[in-house]
């Protein structure tokens, strides 16, 4: 018996890395255009998809992956847009990991498809930390939940090559400043692309369309 | 609240460098955590060691060292830390953009110590200091 020290410099979260990396190349060869959706709970990421899938379902096939806690009313809500849906129950976990995503896609039916995306567990910090191998991460802040959020929330901000910032219709209602949410988003992260929307009455979605339609171009190039 | 999954994950890789290193028993584990993951290190213990009950990890403490955010100015390379998520650099004030990262995202194990119940074994691995028991 002895006592010993073993330096040993590991990355906790290696295994997931590991999954996210399997999953991007699936996503890579198949030529899939992969975007890991993320916001607070309520935010819109469901309303989002159903209004994406109405502004570009007649020209790219799509398909979603929907992480929840517990319950398929997110997947059902797709699938009543005639697309492919599968439904992830994290049993509890507040995130999804590489390994959930994994599991799914072999559910799916990926012949042919453009565009993915995984709508993840409706949480502001844990889904931050965890990639699931997808191209670009989105995230969606509504106005209803202030001004302050970059600040409270810095890694999902500087992580998300997107920000939706949802619910613009209800800004006369609430107290929330989209110049400082420009600005401390800014200082997070300078390259992140900002488009101010409604899943409402549909204000300012083209300009997401259009970010979605040059991603898809750029890795569909792929596709053998 | 994703404590639990960095736990599992944690445990897991103890557990194969512990196999690895022939450590029959762990008493320490170090590692670093960067203030952007948001751990909230009671929270990281407690399921630690609910998930580690049954194992040599057992009862091992988690030393667990907490890391600022730092960030570089792009303008006049300073570092600093960041307080409240306010990028003020303290020479040239607040920065637009640009910032440059150094610190605060680590998620990273350091060292494991416990009990090797084979001398050769330990004595073997090429990165296993050893020091005689007792101290
Ligand atoms: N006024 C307004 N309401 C919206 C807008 N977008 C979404 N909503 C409403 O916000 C609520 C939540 O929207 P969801 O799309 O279900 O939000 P989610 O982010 O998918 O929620 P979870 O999956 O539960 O985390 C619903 O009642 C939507 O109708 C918007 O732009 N304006
Ligand atoms: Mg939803
Ligand atoms: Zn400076």
């Amino acid at each position: 018996m002895s006592q010993v020290k073993v330096p040993v410099v590991r990355n906790i979260l290696e295994a997931n890395e590991r999954l996210a990396k399997a999953n991007r190349t699936i996503f890579d060869q198949a030529g899939i255009f992969a975007v890991n959706l993320m916001s607070s709970p309520g935010a819109g990421k469901t309303s989002l998809l159903e209004k994406t899938i109405d502004g570009l379902g007649d020209r790219y096939r799509i398909a979603v992956i929907e992480g929840d806690i517990q319950s398929s009313y997110d997947a059902e809500r797709i699938q009543r847009k005639g697309v492919q849906a599968v439904q992830i129950n994290t049993d509890g976990a507040c995130h999804l990991d590489g390994g959930m995503v994994l599991e799914a896609i072999e559910a799916l039916d990926l012949d042919g498809l453009d565009l993915l995306v995984i709508e993840n567990v409706g949480n502001l910090v844990c889904p931050a930390e965890f990639n699931l191998g997808e191209h670009h991460k989105v995230m969606i802040l509504s106005v209803a939940e202030g001004d302050d959020k970059p600040l409270k929330y810095p890694l999902m901000f500087q992580t998300s090559s997107v920000l939706l910032v949802n619910k613009i219709d209800l800004l006369p209602y609430v107290d929330c400043d989209l110049e400082k949410i420009r600005q401390r988003a800014g200082q997070l992260n300078p390259r992140q692309q900002i488009f101010e929307v409604s899943c409402r009455g549909g204000a300012g979605l083209d300009a997401w369309y259009a970010w979605l339609e040059t991603e898809i171009a750029r890795v569909r190039v792929n596709r053998g | 609240m994703h404590e639990m999954a960095i736990a599992e994950s944690l445990l897991g890789i103890v557990l194969d460098e512990s196999g690895r290193h022939g450590i029959t028993r762990v008493n320490r584990i170090q590692l670093q955590v960067g203030a952007l993951a948001a751990v909230v290190p009671a929270a990281l213990t407690f399921c630690f060691e609910l998930i580690s009950r049954d194992t040599i990890v057992a009862d091992a403490v988690l030393a667990i060292e907490m890391v600022a955010v730092v960030v570089r100015c792009p303008e006049c390379k300073e570092r600093f830390e960041v307080d409240n998520q306010f990028y003020v650099c303290p020479r040239c004030g607040p920065i637009p953009a640009g910032l440059d990262l150094t610190s605060g995202r680590e998620l990273t194990l350091l060292s494991i110590e416990g009990e090797s119940g084979d001398e050769d074994e330990s004595s073997e691995s090429p990165c296993g200091e050893e020091y005689p028991r007792g101290q």
